[in-house]
């Protein structure tokens, strides 16, 4: 998948979510980070994760990064626990 | 089987509470208070002799055949205009009535050609009837005065003739045009003897305003006005009720049949959507059927390079399920997926959704409603708890406001626009929000109250001013807010939508949209009473299409339209089965009935019934489809009736992906453009060779009926369950109807379908179960489906496609209406005598600075690619606009249009692309080269198939 288009599709989220919850940050990353796990496929979360664990999302707006760390944690949670959690199915891109 | 049988009651049905007893014939029968005489009479079974009168049309009373007598009243009044009354004692048939009945014949035949024996309309002819009805067996007058015999046919219409020698002047055409259409495009030119039926100013019917819809050849009485069809091979012998392929109106007709051969499809009084209109689309362009393009056996090539050679159904049966498998094996189980059509029935959907996620494994299934209504999707998901509009389209008739955004819904859902027509023509107020200046802004008898010529993507600025408007001038239906919507919720948007840079007079700087306009708007639909809004693909498509969804259902929750007949948020759909293909879970990331798949307890159900274990991730959308192609990670695409490479953005993008894989599965009519990079072609069966289910705009069901055996072999389900089978997932279904029962087994709101039911109603609109045996035309009564109403902030962002130097204009798309979406179907009718190619509509101002007249060619470019086309100088666009539709492969209007895309759900920005149009010698470099790759693709080497 292209960087750029996954962090712009990011970014797009990001704004609406921050535009929803104005006072309270926290709430607004929640809301994208359950936006990108409802509707991105896995290998897609997997690809926006690994960019910026790569540090390869300049363009990456705080809250959708900070979204998107929430996923990665939550991913390397399940894996610890040995369940299956987003970005772990699927073949590498 | 016969015909089906419509009883004609000669006028409307009347709605009173209050109803009145009178005797006809010597029988007593009550009816409601305005009834007419001649109703009432054949309420009874009484059929009183009529010409000019027909149910569908109000009373005329010009042709004084329906003349009764009236106990205490003087005179022969006619039945059709004269109301019936308490204890009136009537007699349709007296020695009196008889002579005056037979006179008036005498002269209707004195100068009506006497060749029944050869005329197209006989066994189906009012006037003849008549004769026989009245008895009668002389014409004292002759035939040898003056006469109409030798007026001449005007058969420039591709689809029916008029023969004005065998007009006998009853106006039927002429107020069918009127009061059904709403057109106006016929009259009656002259007087007295010399009276005629005259299209406009006295021109040709192909040369008038007339837009073919066929009301007035239904409307007919005698062969005057008949399908060309008729006149080539005869009455039909039977039919069967069937409902159109086209719209998301969903019309029903019957389909008039001699055989197998289709001679006419006439609309049905009784279809709940169309109350027996129709459009030229569904009237009359049911021809591509069986035109002679259509593939009708299957074929495989080992490159898109190779030309195709024709195979038997298990060779490609088993290629394809081969190649999917040897694929998944390669690169993965999410490798592969499926796109699934809104034309094809809601059972087909599912057994496509059900193929990708039993089959292949995972949720890599879309529909092309991804790049037309998933905004729809969202944004009704998250304000009021589901995915649909809230009305029936009986509802406009009880509106007094009706709201235009984004829809033109004379082209592109025509039937519905005559309903509101007929209700603006009433007195509703209409407020329309279109960048282009839609024939509804004026048209005859109708202009809007309020057009807000807004600039192409700022539709959320322009609604949320609404919005602010509303608030800070309390025009807030608080106690509807207060009882049925998170309170808080509307606090913060009512905060929200009241600062500054929502008021009207700053949304004026970058919508182009007078504050006043704005102002006039809002108030109107706040306090002008039964207000509903209609939206279209003009909202939807945009980077912001489900905040402006979102927009328009705070809008509706804040001013109180919901919940009741003549308000509501009404989504047109597109495409006939838009809303059913939602419905069926053909998103990849929900199961039928709008179930996430993440929801563990439906994934449980649906693993019982089905014997697997779902993935619990949503898979790939359509444009994501494409950009994990690109990327190496998707290889292999069953596609069922749909043409993405021509319907979807950004061309180029498209062409890449599907380049890209391995195996590409087209399941259509006819060798459509995404042929051009397909591996297996699979015949696709037409509406009229299958059954099932097709779901409209109004959440209606409607039976479509087999009315011919497949061409091709196989009705399309049947196709899905052969491969289905053959990828290792056994499928069993004998009929239609017995996905349909699995359907409602395992989805709540279809609990209570069944083809029984919809054969004994005619049709039903969801939800449909214990709750709500008899459907439920109107949503949201008393409370949202998910419990209180969620107001959400819509922030206005505007799109990154933006107006440069290099490309100055803005280009929006959009149909026309006598072709339907890519016109794969339309095209291969005679409606290219309507619009054989796509034009570019460009203000005089635009094309003065560039040296444009009508009819040149013009280069048309984006950042994307560009195109060639024809120029066409209006005014209906504003200064910087252009416009085009996308209905010809030729132009492809989609090589000029981006990947932007709404932010929630990736359905695409067609709606605004900057662009610039120069003056062009023809097509471009790309038109010849396409059109030279597209020959190529389509040889076939045909080998003996079975």
């Amino acid at each position: 998948m292209s960087p750029d288009r996954l962090i712009y599709m990011a970014n797009q989220i990001g704004k609406f979510f921050a535009a929803q919850e104005r006072a309270n940050e926290a709430r607004a990353v929640a809301g994208i980070a359950a936006h990108l796990t409802k509707f991105w496929d896995p290998r897609m979360r997997r690809d926006i994760i690994g960019q910026v664990a790569n540090g390869q999302a300049d363009g990456l707006d705080t809250l959708p990064r900070r979204a998107v760390e929430q996923l990665a944690d939550s991913a390397a949670q399940a894996l610890g626990a040995g369940s299956r959690g987003c970005g772990e199915k699927g073949q590498p891109a | 089987m016969s015909l089906v049988a419509e009883l004609d009651y000669g006028t409307p049905a009347v709605n009173s509470d209050t109803r009145v007893t009178l005797t006809i014939d010597g029988t007593a029968v009550t009816v409601p208070t305005g009834t007419s005489i001649m109703r009432a009479a054949m309420e009874m079974g009484t059929k009183i002799p009529k010409l000019c009168a027909t149910d569908s049309l109000a009373s005329f009373g010009s042709c004084r055949l329906c003349l009764v007598e009236i106990d205490g009243r003087a005179g022969t009044p006619a039945s059709c205009t004269t109301p019936v009354a308490a204890n009136m004692i009537v007699h349709t048939q007296t020695p009196k009535l008889a002579q005056l009945r037979k006179g008036v014949m005498e002269l209707y035949i004195s100068d009506h050609p006497l060749d029944c024996l050869t005329c197209a309309a006989n066994g189906d002819c009012e006037l003849q009837d008549m004769a026989g009805a009245v008895g009668l067996r002389q014409v004292r007058y002759g035939y040898e005065g003056a006469s109409h015999f030798a007026s001449a046919k005007d058969n420039s219409n591709p689809y029916f003739s008029f023969d004005p020698a065998k007009c006998i002047v009853c106006s039927r055409c002429v107020r069918a045009c009127e009061e059904v259409q709403g057109t106006f495009a016929l009259t009656i030119d002259g007087r007295g003897f010399a009276s005629k039926v005259s299209p406009g100013m006295g021109e040709s019917f192909i040369g008038s305003e007339c837009v073919s819809c066929g009301a007035c050849v239904q409307a007919c009485p005698t062969a005057t006005l008949i399908e060309k069809k008729v006149i080539e091979v005869g009455q039909p012998e039977h039919s069967a009720v069937t409902t159109c392929a086209y719209c998301g109106v969903g019309c029903s007709f019957k389909a008039e049949m001699r055989g197998e051969d289709v001679v006419r499809m006439v609309p049905w009084k009784d279809g709940k959507a169309n109350h027996g209109h129709s459009c030229v689309k569904g009237r009359f362009a049911w021809g591509y059927a069986t035109h002679k393009e259509r593939i009708l056996n299957p074929m495989i090539r080992a490159k898109i390079t190779d030309p195709w050679r024709e195979v038997s159904w298990e060779e490609a049966i088993g290629h394809a399920a081969s190649e999917f498998k040897r694929i998944q094996v390669q690169y993965g189980k999410d490798s592969v997926g499926g796109i699934s059509s809104s034309r094809c029935t809601i059972e087909e959907v599912y057994l496509v959704q059900k193929l990708v996620r039993a089959g292949f494994g995972n949720n890599n299934i879309d529909t092309c409603a991804r790049v037309c209504h998933s905004p729809t999707g969202y944004g009704l998901s998250e304000t009021f708890g589901t995915s649909a509009g809230t009305q029936d389209f009986d509802s406009v008739d009880h509106s007094d406001v009706i709201m235009i955004v984004g829809a033109n819904p004379t082209d592109g859902h025509p039937v519905f626009a005559s309903r509101m027509k007929r209700r603006l023509r009433a007195g509703a107020k209409l407020i329309i929000v279109d960048p282009r200046r839609i024939d509804l802004v004026r048209t005859p008898h109708v202009e809007a109250t309020h057009h807000l010529p807004l600039r192409p993507g700022t539709n959320v600025a322009v609604l949320t001013a609404m919005a602010h408007v509303i608030v800070t001038e309390g025009l807030v239906n608080e106690a509807f807010v207060r009882e049925r919507c998170e309170w808080g919720a509307f606090s913060e948007w009512a905060a929200f939508v009241a600062e500054p840079q929502n008021s009207p007079a700053e949304v004026e700087k970058l919508s182009g949209v007078p504050a006043q306009s704005i102002v006039d708007a809002a108030r109107l639909y706040a306090t002008g009473g039964n207000a509903a809004i209609y939206y279209g693909l003009g909202v939807t498509e945009h980077s912001q299409g489900s905040t402006t969804v979102i927009a328009i259902a705070n809008l509706a929750m804040a001013t109180g339209n919901l919940g009741r007949a003549g308000v509501g948020v009404n989504p047109l759909r597109g495409q006939n089965n838009v809303q059913g293909a939602c419905d069926m879970g053909s998103f990849p990331h929900e199961l039928p009935g709008y179930r996430h798949i993440g929801d563990a307890p439906t994934r449980a159900l649906f693993d019982a019934a089905w014997g697997i274990t779902l993935d619990a991730e949503p898979g790939l959308r359509i444009p994501n489809m494409f950009d994990a192609a690109v990327g190496g990670s998707f290889k292999g695409l069953y596609v069922q009736g749909e043409d993405i490479l021509q319907s979807d953005p950004d061309t180029h993008h498209v062409s890449a992906g599907l380049a890209a894989m391995e195996c590409v599965v087209v399941q259509d009519l006819f060798l459509n453009e995404t042929a051009n990079y397909a591996h297996v072609f699979l015949p696709g069966s037409s509406f009229l060779e299958r059954d099932g289910i097709f779901i409209n705009a109004e959440r209606r069901l409607q039976r479509i009926r087999r009315v011919m055996s497949p061409r091709n072999g196989k009705a399309d389900w049947e196709i899905t369950q052969a491969l289905s089978n053959a990828l290792g997932y056994a499928m069993t279904y004998a009929h239609p109807g017995e996905i349909m029962d699995e359907v409602a087994r395992l989805t709540p709101t279809f609990s209570g379908v069944s083809y029984e039911k919809l054969d004994d109603m005619g049709s039903v609109q969801w939800p449909c179960n214990e709750e709500a045996p008899a459907g439920t035309p109107v949503m949201h009564i008393g409370g949202f489906v998910r419990g209180l109403g969620r107001f959400m902030i819509t922030e206005y962002q505007p799109t990154d496609e933006r107006s440069t130097r290099k490309f100055p204009l803005l280009l929006t798309t959009g149909r026309i209406l006598s072709q339907y979406n890519v016109g794969a179907q339309t095209r291969r009718t005679d409606n290219v005598a309507w619009h054989e190619e796509d034009l570019l509509e460009i203000h005089p101002a635009d094309a003065d600075a560039r040296g444009i007249r009508t009819g040149d060619w013009v280069r048309l470019a984006s950042r994307a690619g560009e195109t060639a086309l024809h120029a066409k100088v209006t005014d209906r666009v504003a200064p910087g606009v252009v416009y085009t539709t996308f209905h010809h492969p030729t132009t492809q209007a989609n090589v000029i249009t981006t990947d932007y895309s709404d932010w929630a759900t990736n359905c695409p920005e067609y709606k605004v692309t900057a662009v610039q149009v120069t003056p062009s010698n023809g097509p471009s470099e790309w038109q010849r080269r396409y059109a030279e790759q597209s020959e190529r693709s389509r040889r076939i080497v045909a080998e003996a198939a079975d």
